[in-house]
């Protein structure tokens, strides 16, 4: 795990007053709704991990972050 | 002449299903093409490409390959096919605006977007839990568009964002709208007091968009996921969405949709409810009378849940769903009623709108007391094409509504069909012109058919602008109704009228 994970409370709460800014992860067709609608949005360059073997992604995901 | 397949294998390229599915259309679309798909080499997907006749014997991709099968009448086709499909994989993607960088990490990401405080998950199921465990530990709350993620993540994830004071929507979770912002497949609403809560997107939808259209608003709309009232969930997610929307100033109301929960969870959620000093409404669409706390109402169809927000203002009040339009178009006659539906939650409206009638539909997702589609019943069809047989290996109607237009030509010509009842979503995520698809099938129909009643799930802000796509419905001859609930009641009437017409 990272060293940073520090822990935010009050996340769920600032969901409802803060401006909403997305890290999306997955269908590529979200980021231009999303945009379209004002919202700051990274998209991540993903890709199946590990050869496209779910388990050991997750195995990976263990032991690295 | 004999068909020919071409097969091309792109090691370690990877595209979301969306964008392959939209490729897919076009490339099966080309002038010669057969049959045509684009999918990522999982064990899955070739299955369905085999059994298709779109891949060899012997074919070696792997998950994280990606993989075209198609067919066409002779090798010029085929092979023009062939240059569009690998041309479509080259081009840009939406996301890819000159100037961007794209984090290959959610953790490069939020380095990059220190003020992100949401992560929209949408990978295949098996990669998303992984996913979402990196966000909630970034400190971002997540809405998981995925599903086909296993009930012990879904717990897991749940506890752990509850633990960290975030947010877990979903898995399979469709619709939010927070702050002001629709997520996912959700609607430009207007703002204002009422909050929601929902395990079903197009049961946000549906209801934001009512209470919307009536000239009221939503402060947020907290989608959940379809599982979250599940014994194996115990309603984590709904629980914390009661919470946050009991403290929200900008809340006044509360909205909570859901199919009708495990008992226990169902006892736990109105005891929050009963502590809250906010009014209530519960519709959980196929539950039996309950007794709720004072400050909650039940509501029995999405209808009425919004009605309800409003104080009880009637919508739709200028229609009446009791007789036929005087320039309905369509041969009345004894039949039944089929239901063809993009929705989910929808579909389960309309079976209960049916049932209250006194009819007996079946459904292939039917709601409690409604029978299963394969147990035999000639009685009125409520089918809900959202569901996994229909969606195997194509997108879901509300992106791609073709998986529907082939049974609606089937049912326009179904001398059985007495009323063919239709739901149109819109919004972000949504097809681009659901209504000139349907229009479309409507149009290539030749000799006497039955009616056809729709609504359009949708607001007039939405990029599909729901006034026009209702004003493409009418002048297909299709009568639209203000709401779903009410599409369905007009198509029980016509059943009716006609069965009695019949039988003077």
């Amino acid at each position: 795990m990272p060293a940073d994970t520090s822990q935010t409370p009050s996340g769920a709460a600032r969901l409802l007053t803060e401006k909403i800014a997305v890290v999306n992860v997955g269908l590529d067709g979200f980021v231009a709704d999303l945009r379209a609608n004002a919202v700051e949005v990274v998209h991540v360059d993903w890709a199946p991990p590990a050869g496209g073997d779910p388990e050991m992604a997750a195995l990976l995901a263990r032991l690295g972050g | 002449m004999s068909d020919v397949l071409v097969n091309e294998i792109r090691r370690g390229f990877y595209l979301d299903s969306v964008a392959l599915m939209r490729l897919s259309r076009e490339v099966a679309g080309a002038e010669g093409v057969i049959e045509a798909a684009l999918m990522m080499g999982s064990p899955s997907n070739l299955a369905i490409m085999r059994d298709a006749g779109l891949i060899e014997a012997g074919c070696d991709a792997r998950p994280n390959d990606l993989v075209l099968g198609l067919r066409a009448r002779d090798a010029a086709a085929a092979e023009a096919a062939r240059a569009l499909a690998l041309e479509g994989l080259d081009r840009p993607r939406a996301s890819a605006a000159a100037e961007d960088w794209r984090p290959r990490s959610i953790a490069a990401a939020t380095e990059a977007l220190p003020a992100a405080n949401l992560a929209l998950v949408s990978v295949p199921g098996d990669f998303a839990a992984t996913e979402a465990r990196r966000a909630l530990g970034r400190g971002l709350n997540v809405l998981m568009f995925s599903d086909n993620v296993a009930l012990e993540d879904e717990r897991s994830l749940k506890l752990e964002a509850r633990e960290r004071g975030l947010l877990m929507m979903g898995p399979d979770c469709g619709t939010a709208i927070l702050n002001g912002t629709p997520l996912a497949f959700a609607n430009r609403v207007a703002r204002g007091a009422v909050g929601i809560v929902g395990a079903s997107g197009t049961g946000i939808q549906e209801v934001s968009c009512l209470v919307s259209e009536a000239g009221r608003g939503i402060s947020h709309a907290i989608g959940v996921g379809g599982r979250d009232l599940k014994h194996e969930i115990g309603g984590i997610t709904t629980m914390m969405a009661l919470e946050l929307l009991d403290a929200d100033p900008a809340t006044d109301r509360i909205v909570l949709i859901s199919k009708p929960p495990h008992p226990e969870v169902a006892a736990a959620v109105l005891d929050r409810i009963a502590q809250s000093a906010k009014p209530h409404v519960v519709c959980f669409i196929g539950a039996d009378p309950m007794d709720l706390p004072p400050g909650a109402t039940q509501a029995f169809t999405l209808h009425e849940a919004a009605e309800m927000a409003l104080d009880g203002a009637r919508i739709g009040a200028g229609f009446s769903p009791d007789a036929a339009p005087r320039d309905m178009q369509g041969e009345r006659r004894a039949g039944r009623i089929e239901g063809l539906f993009c929705g989910g939650t929808l579909a389960a409206e309309a079976q209960i709108v049916l049932r209250r009638a006194g009819r007996n539909p079946v459904s292939n997702a039917p709601v409690p007391g409604v029978a299963h589609v394969g147990d035999g019943a000639a009685g009125d069809r409520v089918l809900d094409l959202g569901a996994d047989e229909y969606t195997r290996g194509r997108p879901h109607p509300m992106i791609d509504p073709s998986v529907r237009d082939e049974m609606l030509a089937r049912a326009l010509g179904d001398d059985a069909v007495g009323a063919i009842l239709l739901d149109l979503v819109i919004g972000f995520g949504a097809h681009d012109d659901p209504a000139g698809q349907t229009a479309e099938v409507l149009a290539a129909h030749a000799g006497p058919r039955p009616p056809v009643v729709a609504s359009v799930t949708g607001t007039a802000a939405d990029p599909q602008d729901k006034a026009r796509q209702a004003a493409t419905l009418r002048a297909a001859g299709i009568v639209v109704a203000p709401s779903n609930a009410q599409a369905s009641a007009l198509a029980v009437t016509l059943a009716q009228t006609a069965r009695a017409e019949a039988a003077s």
